[in-house]
Formats: C-alpha cells, structure tokens, sequence
C-alpha cells in the first residue's frame, strides 16, 4: 500500500457508512454527494451496477459497494446519499454514482494508521481492499474501487454474453 | 484536467498538414503546372520538419528534410511534376505519417524511398518541364559553392511583445558562421513618437556559410510567416537565387536605411511570396476543441433544457404573468442554445471525401484502370460520430465499384463507353436525413451470378421467387461475393455484410439500384445526427423506455384471447404476416402481475420484425440520447439513455437486438414445431 503512504502525510478522505462498516473514498477522486434521486433500473444489469441517475445533466451508472461486500441491501432511508466518484475503469476516466446508506465527513486519515488488508481472516475478496485504517479503536475500510469497477464490469460483459447466447 | 500533451497535439497537427500534403500531391498529378499547390506542399513539409524538430521527432525531421530537399527542385522548376514523382511524393507521405505514428519503427524502407524520390528528380530535370518558368539553368541547388551571403530582416512590429529577444536570434545567426551584423534604424521613430514596445529595427548580416538557407529558415521557424526576409549570395551568386530574392530586395549596395522598401511583398529566400499558406487562412476562424468538451457542453445544454421545462411547468400552473414571461423567454433561448450546440458537433462530410482520392488514385494504379473521382455535395454536414463510422462503409463501397462495377478498359470500349471510368460519390440534404451514394458507371450488378452464388452458398432456395429488390439486397449477406476472383483488393465476401451493419448501427438504411451495362448506385442515407432522435416513450412496469421512433412501424393492441393463450407460442398475425413478439415485462423480469389491455409496438430493423408488448404508450418525444457508461456497455438490449422533462433517466430500447432476440425466439419455436412433428 505505498502508494497510500508515500509522502508520509495525510490521506483527505470521504467516510461514509454501508451497512456497519465505515468506508473512506480519497477525497480527490469524489465530485459530489447528492440526495437520493430516482433511480432508474437497468434490466440484465448485474445488481452491483443495477441503475442509473442523472447527475446534472449526465446518465450516470449508480454502483452499490454493498453488493460487492455482501452485506444486506437495506432500503434507502432519510440518511442515503448518492457520491459522485470520478475512477478510471478499464484506463478511461469514468464517473460513477455510489450509494450510501449515510455519509459522515471529509476527514484526514494519518498514513502511518492505514495497515495492508489481512490476507487471512477476512469476509471481504482481497483485492477489493486498498487498507484498513485504524482510528479511535474502530476500523475504516479504503476499498479499491478501480479493481471493484473492474472486475464487476467483466461480469457484467459475461452475464450478458450469456444472455445474448441463449 | 490535463494539459494537453504536446506530442499529441503535433501529431494531430502533422495529420492534418499530411492531408493537405496529399490532397496537393493529388491536385498536382491532375495539374502539374500549379505553382501554388507546389508551394503549398513544399509549406505543409517545411512546417512538419520544423515542428518535428522542435517535439523531439528526429527521424521525422530528417526524413522530411530530404524529402523538401529532393521536393525543392520540384518547386524551383528542375524537375517536372509526373505521376511517378506524386506516386513516390505519397509513398513518402505515408512513411512520413508511420514515422509519426510509430517513432520506434526502422527506417528501412524510409532510404529507399528517398532513394526513388531523389532518382525520379533527377532523371525528371530538363529545361524545359512546364515548371521550368525562368530560364534558371538547371544548376544543382542543393549544393552552391560556399560563399558570402546577405541576409536583411525585419521583424514583425509586435515580435518583442510576444517575446522574441532579437540578440538570441542574431547569436543563431553568428552559430551558423562568421557573421557582421549591420543593424538597420531607419524606422525608428523620433523620441515622441516611440512606442517601446515594437520593435522598429531591421538587420543586415553578411554571413559565410556554405548554404545557410535551410539553417537561416530554422532561426525563423516562429516568425517567417509575419516578417520580411531576404538572402541572397554576395559574389559568386547562384542565378536562380538571386532572381528570386533580389525582386523584393534592394541592392546590396543600398543605404541600411532603406529598410522600407524591402517592405514589398514577403520576400522570403526560401520560398517565392504567393498565397499565405491555407492553414493560416483558417486559423483565424475556426479552433479545435476537444471532442469531450463538446460533449460536455451538450451536457450542460440537455440540463438547461429539463431545468427550463421544469420552470415552464411551473410557470403554466401559476398566475405570475412576469414569471410566464421570463419562463417563455428561457425556452426560446435554451431551444436556440441546443440548436447551436448540436451545430457544433456538425462537420461537412467533405473532410471525408478527400481521404478517398487516394484510394482512388492507388486503386487506379493497382487494377490499371483509369478512373475519374467525382465528389459532389461535401459541404453537406453530418454529426462528428456519424463521419468517423461512414469511413470504412464508404472505403468497401467504393473499392466494390472500383473492382467489380467498372469493367477492364477494354471491355468498356467495345461496349461503346468512355475508356475512362467514373466513380461518383455525393452527399445531399433529404429531409432529417443525409443520402449519401457510390455510383460507377460499370457493368450494373449480374443478377444471374448473384442468384448462382446465393444459391451456392445456400442463401436462397433454387426454386425460391425474388423479386429484384430481394435479390440486390443478397449482396449484402454474410459471406456473398460474386468476384470470380479474389483480388487483395475486394472479393473475400467480408464487407457488404459489415456496410450494412455499420450503417444500421448508425441507424442509418442502406440501398442498392443496378442498371446491366449502365452501372451500380448504393445509397446511404442517415440522420442527421446521432445526439437526437424522435423517440416514443413507453411504460413496462414501472420503468419507462424510449423507442426510436424511426424503427416503429405501427402499435396495436395486443388480442385478449392471444394475450390469454400464447405462454409458449408468441406470435401475432399482422395482415396475415407472423410476427413474433416479446412480452417486455418478461423480457425486462418486470415483477408483478400482467396490466390488462397491453399494447404491441412493431418495430423493425433491416429485414426483420418484433412485437413489443408494452403496458402503456406515453408519447412521441425528441430525446437527447446519452451513451451509457462501460459498466452498462455489454447491455445489448438498449443502445443508449436519455433524460425525461421530470430529470429522471429512461433507456434507449436497441431495436436491432431486440429484432435479433424476437427471430432467436421464432427460430426456436419451429424447431420445436419441427420437433414434435418427428
């Protein structure tokens, strides 16, 4: 996880609740956090990626991360935000709606507390985990959205080649 | 956001001069006496080396060195212009352009086209080419005796203030050899008069170098265009230098203070004044611009427009006449706003048709045929992403005409025409669309041969009936080629089929009409643009779909009594025609139980039909299509989303897929019949 800690300063961060757990997303990387806006439902699309927002003007794919980390997809309630996330998928620039069952705070997370995923004992695939800061005694997770993205588009292609084949 | 790469940026400028290079060497071969195409193209030349230099190409720069070097005595009238000198002029054109391209690639074969350029200069000069204007004799320019040489300037008015320090120029100068530099003060203007800012001094060096003409223009790279130049040898002068720099200057033994009179035309020693170069005529008044940024702003465009809708709605609910004023004044500018923004992202269809001359002229060369290429209608404008795609449709079109409509010489002879082919391509405004066609004036298609080899290839039944419209459009199956013989060219059965689908997927229709003995016409026509479409909204469940309106044939209800019974067997008789449908809210797993009275949308795509049953039809729309993401790319079912007049986002149904999935389901559903009858 050099990359996350290579100037030995601060990471700024979005934090932001799925389910239990408390998620950060580099600052740099979000546009906006919106209010939940209608989502339209796009049919055959896997769950991860199921709908679509419009972001001023833009159609925007709308990801729920709580797919990926399995947890229970709870309704939208007052709290749920939208963040708007420029990443790159696939090396292109792409923006990207997350939901959020309730955003906290932009706050700065001290390098020296982000530790590498455990490689054991973890619910979580690896690969979707940039690090886990420790903080006050409670764990943030710094998921890797490009590989998220990434390997959930592919499985978007494959599900849909099947459709189309049969 | 990112600066733009400069490597990038002098590559898509070195595209863009490649072009004009080629559509000169090409306007050249048809008129090889135009003085002005040969400086253009000298220009185009000189600019890439000159900027190849200065982004690090080197082999860029140096190739094209040589290839000015041997072009020059084209331009100075040594050597004539021939179609040998254009062919290999293209050849080195197109090495030039993978140098750029691919900067690691070998120079090989770069030698050995400068190898035949410079032979065919040298064979081709003789006195008396039509170039030959003067009566310079044909002295070998590329390598004048040293000696001294008289360089005079002046520098744009403006040159300090855009930075240009004169002192390092002159150090260029010094670099190149022994230099005495004279500075010319004649326009200085008295003290009240002054303007510190401009520059008001000229120069006069008198150089010893062997031919610091090449190294003179490189000091001058960023100014020559706005700036007074001349050079001409002291003693022991060459003839033809001095009779084209000393017109516009004066002699060497003239007062340095008469720097004015130099003020006659541009008197560049490197090129003869003529007609400033097309590129800079155009700079003034078009820019580039990124074509993410024009997307963006119709982005921004498509907000305004919901944004304003919204306020109308508003607006018409309340009482508020100022509110209704402002309200209606809001739409007409954000209409007229959208209108332009969609102006933007047009481009005449002309950038296009100048790409396919070469393909013309090297298909003329490869087959031996001699072609004339006439391109009527290229001011006609289409949307950018329209142009991009037409390319490769357009490219199999015209090598078809090229290679299997117009016939051997020969044969055009003894069948009374003219020994010179002619190949066609117009584009015309028809309503919201653009009819683009490739005519010849060949053979026409051989409906025997073609009905021979669909029969062949098992397209058609040998006792099938087919009408003349149905037999012209099995060319465009997969795998049909009638060539008897496989040329490089054309003939491996893969294109037409690719044509169509291309131009389908630009929801574009494609035709064909034949005459025997008279020739082929295949004609495109395509919407104007892609940004917008007629749409009809639809509803299935909950969600709401767009469907291209151009695909609707027609909507009727969907029968109770079909309705009722048809769980396996989805098929409408419509004018006793089988259609087969699909039930959308299956197709879509809409949950919940089926709404009564559903409708049927029959929407077609190329040669097939498909039912689609909706629960509601909500309306026509002109909707603004928005691509959807990566993430939602592999979806084959829609083509795109747009944004309603409430800001919530509908899908763009793709009626080809869907024509593709109804056929799946009727293809299935015989052989099932077939099946059980066995």
């Amino acid at each position: 996880m050099s990359e996350l800690r290579h100037d030995g300063g601060a990471m700024r961060a979005l934090t932001l609740r799925l389910g239990d757990e408390i998620f950060a997303i580099a600052a740099e990387s979000v546009r906006e956090v919106l209010d939940l806006v209608p989502i339209t439902h796009v049919p055959g699309a896997p769950a991860f990626v199921g709908g679509l927002i419009n972001v001023r003007g833009r159609v925007v794919p709308l990801a729920d991360l709580r797919v990926s980390f399995g947890m229970d997809r709870r309704p939208p309630d007052k709290d749920t935000r939208i963040v708007v996330v420029e990443i790159d998928i696939g090396g292109e620039p792409t923006v990207t709606g997350i939901l959020a069952d309730k955003v906290h705070d932009v706050t700065d997370l001290e390098s020296a507390d982000i530790q590498d995923a455990p490689r054991v004992g973890m619910r979580w695939r690896p690969e979707y985990i940039r690090g886990i800061c420790k903080r006050n005694g409670d764990f943030i997770i710094l998921p890797h959205l490009e590989h998220i993205f990434e390997s959930q588009g592919r499985r978007s292609g494959n599900s849909t080649e099947e459709r189309a084949a049969s | 956001m990112s600066l733009p790469d400069p490597t990038e940026t002098f590559r898509q400028e070195a595209r863009e001069l490649l072009e004009q290079l080629e559509a000169g060497l090409l306007d050249l071969e048809q008129d090889p006496g135009n003085a002005d195409l040969i400086n253009s193209a000298f220009r185009a030349l000189h600019t890439i080396k000159g900027s190849g230099a200065m982004f690090g190409f080197t082999e860029v720069a140096s190739f094209v060195h040589e290839f000015e070097t041997a072009f020059d005595r084209v331009r100075k009238g040594t050597s004539a212009v021939t179609a040998a000198l254009v062919g290999v002029a293209l050849d080195a054109k197109d090495h030039v352009h993978r140098l750029i391209e691919d900067p690691g690639q070998a120079e090989a074969d770069g030698a050995d086209i400068l190898d035949r350029l410079r032979h065919i200069v040298a064979i081709d000069a003789f006195p008396h080419s039509p170039m030959d204007k003067s009566d310079a004799p044909p002295a070998s320019p590329t390598s004048p005796p040293p000696g001294r040489w008289r360089l005079r300037f002046t520098l744009p008015k403006d040159a300090l203030i855009y930075g240009t320090n004169p002192l390092l120029l002159l150090e260029e100068i010094r670099a190149i050899g022994p230099a005495e530099v004279t500075a010319l003060i004649g326009d200085i203007p008295p003290l009240d008069a002054f303007d510190p800012d401009i520059c008001y001094m000229g120069w006069q060096v008198d150089i010893t170098a062997e031919d610091p003409r090449a190294a003179i223009e490189d000091v001058f790279l960023f100014l020559r265009d706005s700036m007074e130049l001349s050079l001409e040898p002291l003693a022991g002068a060459e003839p033809d230098e001095v009779s084209t720099a000393s017109a516009h200057a004066e002699a060497p033994g003239a007062a340095p203070v008469a720097v004015e009179s130099v003020a006659a035309p541009v008197g560049r020693a490197e090129a003869p004044a003529g007609a400033p170069p097309a590129a800079d005529r155009t700079a003034g008044s078009s820019m580039r611009v990124a074509a993410e940024r024009l997307d963006e702003l119709m982005d921004r465009v498509g907000e305004l427009v919901i944004a304003q809708a919204r306020l109308s709605q508003i607006a018409a609910m309340g009482s508020d006449g100022n509110l209704k004023t402002i309200a209606e004044e809001l739409e007409r500018l954000s209409s007229g706003l959208r209108d332009t923004t969609m102006g933007i992202r047009m481009v005449p269809i002309g950038t296009l048709f100048s790409r396919f001359r070469r393909l013309i002229h090297d298909l003329s060369r490869d087959l031996g045929k001699d072609i004339e290429f006439v391109t009527t209608g290229e001011d006609t404008e289409l949307d950018k992403t329209v142009i991009e795609k037409l390319a490769d449709p357009l490219v199999h079109l015209i090598r078809n005409s090229v290679d299997h409509g117009l016939e051997d010489a020969s044969r055009r002879v003894a069948s009374g025409k003219r020994f010179t082919g002619t190949v066609r391509l117009s584009a015309v405004y028809a309503g919201a669309e653009v009819s683009i066609s490739v005519s010849d004036d060949g053979a026409g298609l051989n409906a025997e041969r073609i009905r021979a080899k669909a029969e062949e290839a098992g397209l058609v039944a040998p006792d099938a009936k087919l009408s003349d419209h149905e037999l012209w459009q099995l060319i465009f199956a997969p795998g049909f080629s009638t060539a008897k013989e496989v040329t490089e060219l054309s003939g491996r059965g893969v294109g037409m089929d690719v044509v169509k689908r291309t131009i389908e997927g630009l929801r574009g229709t494609i035709d064909v009409a034949t005459r025997p003995g008279e020739g082929t016409t295949v004609t495109l026509r395509l919407p104007l643009t892609l940004a917008i479409i007629d749409g009809m909204l639809v509803r299935v469940g909950d969600g709401r779909y767009t469907i291209p309106l151009a695909a609707v044939e027609e909507c009727v209800e969907l029968p109770a009594q079909i309705d009722a019974t048809s769980r396996g067997r989805n098929f409408l008789d419509i004018r006793g025609e089988l259609v087969p449908f699909l039930r959308l809210r299956e197709t879509f797993d809409v949950a919940g139980a089926a709404e009564s009275h559903p409708k049927v949308v029959i929407v077609s795509s190329g040669e097939g039909r498909v039912g689609l049953v909706v629960d509601q039809i909500l309306g026509n729309y002109q909707t603004v299509i928005k691509q959807l993401s990566k993430l939602h790319a592999s979806i084959k079912s829609f083509s795109g989303a747009t944004i309603l007049g409430d800001g919530s986002v509908a899908l763009i149904l793709d009626t080809m897929s869907l024509v593709g999935m109804g056929q799946a389901h009727d293809d299935r559903f015989k052989h099932e019949l077939r099946g059980k009858a066995a």
